[in-house]
């Protein structure tokens, strides 16, 4: 990097945390990411003038247009947004609070949408104001998307949506959706898909919230009667749905590329401090346990590699993060990264990390079992581990397709 | 592979190029059966020292070019793809680096040039046992008029038919697994009381066993502090594996070419094998593990160039060697394993790959080895 280059990276560095320590409410300060949505008056109050002091900034999205709510900057210097607010002891709550907008719908948008569909639904998105959902998977369409079958049926001035979505992440409390649906029922499978945007708040849409393993969760059940979905809120051609929402699915990955989850990193304060505390330690200091010690370190190793590699990644690409097929193979070890590091905190824990409720319990515990049993869903969603694999084989390695052609 | 400079870029096409196109894996197999004295590839050795590699980690005001370990690492990651044999990583990479690292100016100016233009080879003689562990030296060094004898048994030496030169620790206080009480000391092949012995190892290397049967040296032969080593072996043996993890990453990479070529041409059941989900997962898997793989290794090697704290470097070195390790090992025995009857045999050149795979993870430490010390420095 260039002195001139780092100089200004200094200032802007500078500029951003002056503004984080005259705008973020002190309140919020440590606050966990969960509680947004919470009941207490003052916390949300607060919550809500960061969301909008944010959106002032167009630092919800800060990569997006001006035109759009966005800020018009660099993911390097986006970057340093989200550092400084770290360091403030913040977070940014507008891509939580957008839901799948600001990470998914949004950057699918700017590729695909018309002008007019990205001035209507943009800025909202970008404020957080607007929660997004996405109807993609169905009851007999999961890892094999393209077989779904919720039907779009042209209406003249719209379509009429009808069929049944599941995982629908956040329905019950989101305003828009993004739905890729059957609109040519002879094309073959992947052919005859479109996606289309409509709004959750009508009659034809109904959802049902699905507790997990792990208790409550924000998945839903989306039924479609007659749901109705406008023509000008067809994103990409007639029939095409099926390039954009792989384009979706990309970002998407390249969104959960980043192995948190019950947290990552060789050197990770909490993995030690449990281990320290639950597994006694020989004279030397070393963990008593041999054999989980040995898989404890082998653990350490592949966190570690997966961050030097997150690192050489985003160096080979000169701090443009593309969505690539490094997505597939980023997901598969942060997913790994992570379950492994859930299994071996609730084994470190013995009995303690399986309490499930109760004052018996300390709240680290029970947070580490229920991250653990939600963390299966890491390999499942987003494509799963196996449809990764399909992916490295078939794109990287060009190797046969390994599934049947649809 | 990390952002390169341009410099570097040039240096890696160059020995991939000269890798490719003039010592392809039929020279290997050509001096494996001849049973070459030295197991080493002369012609190629003589080329390596043409293009400069002798050098990189050399000072300029000692004849080199002083580029850095990545570098280094990219032209031996080009020279592990084809197996190719010479003393470049125990001479201009391991033994200057000792040199660098604990030589004295005069030190350095009298053996370092050598090193540059080929006509000196360093070996480091650490092993002492058929397992690495530098802490158990046992091989001794008593203090006799000005210099020291020297006595004791080295095993397994790299390149010790064809080194000239020895760094050798050995202790002058301290009993075996201690690590205080190392001395290194710089003695030449031809010493009086040096004995050597080749050994034949399924990877067709050149190992020696030395014997130090009192071999006097002077005051000068010792490199760095007397009795205080271990620090500096330390960093040396880092430097070896961080380098060592970039020639496994060349032998282990086109060890999966080999692979994923055979899984796209060879048909069973009336297709390429490689449609088979059970033998493309695998694939994917290997090449997942390889991308993480990569990066530690880079690490390792950029660490030293960045001038990181010795315990970083070690944390990084250990780290690769073991990853690295594992990657090699999975990738040798998925390259036999899918290729199947063919890749049993002698004629085919699956079964270098996985020899030498083998002899590369017990070199300065297998995955065993680096998961302790591992563990040991993050403290666990």
């Amino acid at each position: 990097m260039s002195t001139a280059t780092s100089a200004a990276g200094d200032a802007f560095r500078e500029s951003v945390r002056s503004w984080v320590e005259a705008n973020f409410p002190p309140e919020l300060k440590d606050q966990p990411a969960s509680m947004e949505g919470a009941g207490d008056g003052d916390l949300a109050q607060a919550l809500e003038r960061w969301r909008d002091a944010l959106a002032g900034q167009g630092w919800g999205a800060p990569t997006w247009p001006k035109a759009y709510g966005g800020a018009g900057l660099t993911p390097a210097e986006a970057r340093v947004i989200s550092q400084e607010i770290g360091r403030a002891g913040g977070y940014n709550p507008i891509p939580l609070m957008a839901g799948m907008g600001v990470t998914m719908v949004g950057p699918t948008l700017l590729e695909y949408g018309t002008d007019e569909q990205k001035e209507k639904h943009l800025p909202g998105i970008a404020s957080g104001k607007i929660r997004w959902c996405l109807g993609l998977s169905e009851p007999n369409a999961g890892s094999d998307l393209a077989g779904l079958a919720t039907k779009a049926e042209d209406k003249g001035d719209h379509f009429a949506l009808n069929g049944q979505k599941i995982w629908t992440s956040g329905a019950d409390i989101s305003q828009w959706c993004g739905a890729l649906v059957r609109t040519e029922p002879q094309a073959p499978k992947r052919d005859g898909l479109s996606f289309v945007l409509l709004p959750m708040d009508q009659p034809g849409v109904e959802t049902r919230p699905i507790k997990l393993i792990s208790g409550a969760s924000p998945f839903c059940e989306t039924y479609f009667n007659d749901a109705r979905a406008e023509k000008s809120d067809l994103l990409g051609p007639l029939n095409k749905g099926w390039s954009v929402v792989k384009r979706l699915l990309q970002h998407e990955r390249a969104s959960q590329t980043s192995a948190r989850g019950p947290g990552a990193g060789g050197k990770s304060e909490s993995l030690y401090a449990i281990a320290k505390r639950y597994a006694g330690e020989t004279a030397d200091g070393k963990l008593e346990d041999a054999d989980l010690r040995a898989r404890l370190t082998r653990h350490l190793m592949d966190a570690e590699a997966h961050r030097l590699t997150a690192e050489r990644i985003a160096a080979e690409a000169k701090g443009n993060v593309e969505v690539s097929a490094a997505a597939s193979i980023m997901k598969n070890s942060a997913t790994s990264v992570s379950q492994t590091r859930s299994e071996l905190m609730i084994e470190l824990m013995g009995y303690r990390g399986l309490g499930w409720e109760g004052e018996a319990f300390r709240q680290e515990e029970l947070d580490t079992v229920r991250e653990w049993l939600w963390g299966k869903a890491i390999s499942i969603y987003g494509g799963s581990a196996e449809v990764q694999n399909n992916i490295i084989s078939k794109n990287i390695l060009g190797l046969p397709e390994t599934t049947q052609k649809g | 592979m990390a952002a390169l400079t341009e410099e570097q870029t040039l240096i890696r096409d160059q020995a991939e190029a000269w890798v490719r196109d003039e010592f392809p894996v039929t020279k290997f197999r050509a001096m494996r059966d001849s049973k070459a004295a030295g197991a080493i590839m002369g012609d190629a050795w003589q080329g390596m020292v043409e293009m400069g590699w002798t050098g990189i980690l050399v000072p300029e005001a000692h004849g080199g070019s002083d580029l850095g370990y990545l570098t280094f690492g990219l032209v031996l990651e080009a020279l592990g793809k084809n197996l190719t044999a010479s003393p470049l990583l125990a001479s201009a990479l391991v033994g200057a680096s000792a040199l660098r690292l604990a030589g004295s100016e005069a030190q350095q100016a009298a053996v370092l040039p050598g090193v540059v233009d080929g006509s000196i080879i360093l070996s480091l003689a650490v092993d002492e046992g058929a397992r690495h562990n530098p802490a158990q030296t046992a091989c001794t060094a008593t203090a006799q008029g000005d210099g020291f004898v020297l006595k004791g048994e080295k095993r397994f030496v790299l390149e010790g038919m064809s080194a000239t030169h020895f760094i050798v620790p050995a202790r002058t206080a301290g009993a075996p697994g201690e690590e205080a009480g190392l001395t290194l000391f710089l003695v030449a092949a031809d010493a009086a009381g040096l004995s050597r012995t080749g050994l034949s190892l399924v990877d067709s290397r050149g190992y020696a066993d030395v014997t130090l049967d009192n071999v006097a040296v002077g005051a000068d032969a010792v490199l760095g502090e007397v009795d205080g080593a271990f620090p500096v072996l330390d960093a040396v043996l880092d430097r070896a594996r961080a380098g060592l993890s970039a020639e496994m990453m060349g032998t282990a990479g086109q060890a999966f070419t080999m692979l994923v070529d055979y899984l796209k041409t060879r048909e069973q059941f009336g297709r390429v094998i490689g449609s088979f989900q059970a033998l493309g997962h695998r694939a994917a898997q290997m090449f997942t593990d390889q991308q993480l793989a990569r990066s530690c290794a880079e690490a390792a090697l950029a660490s030293i160039d960045n001038d990181a704290p010795a315990s970083t470097v070690a944390e990084m070195a250990s780290l690769a060697k073991a990853r690295v390790g594992d990657h090699l090992h999975l990738v040798s025995r998925e390259l036999i394993q899918m290729h199947g009857g063919i890749g049993m045999t002698d004629e085919y050149d699956a079964g270098f790959y996985l020899k030498r795979a083998r002899a590369l993870e017990a070199t300065y430490g297998n995955q065993a080895f680096h998961r302790e010390r591992y563990a040991s420095l993050l403290g666990y």
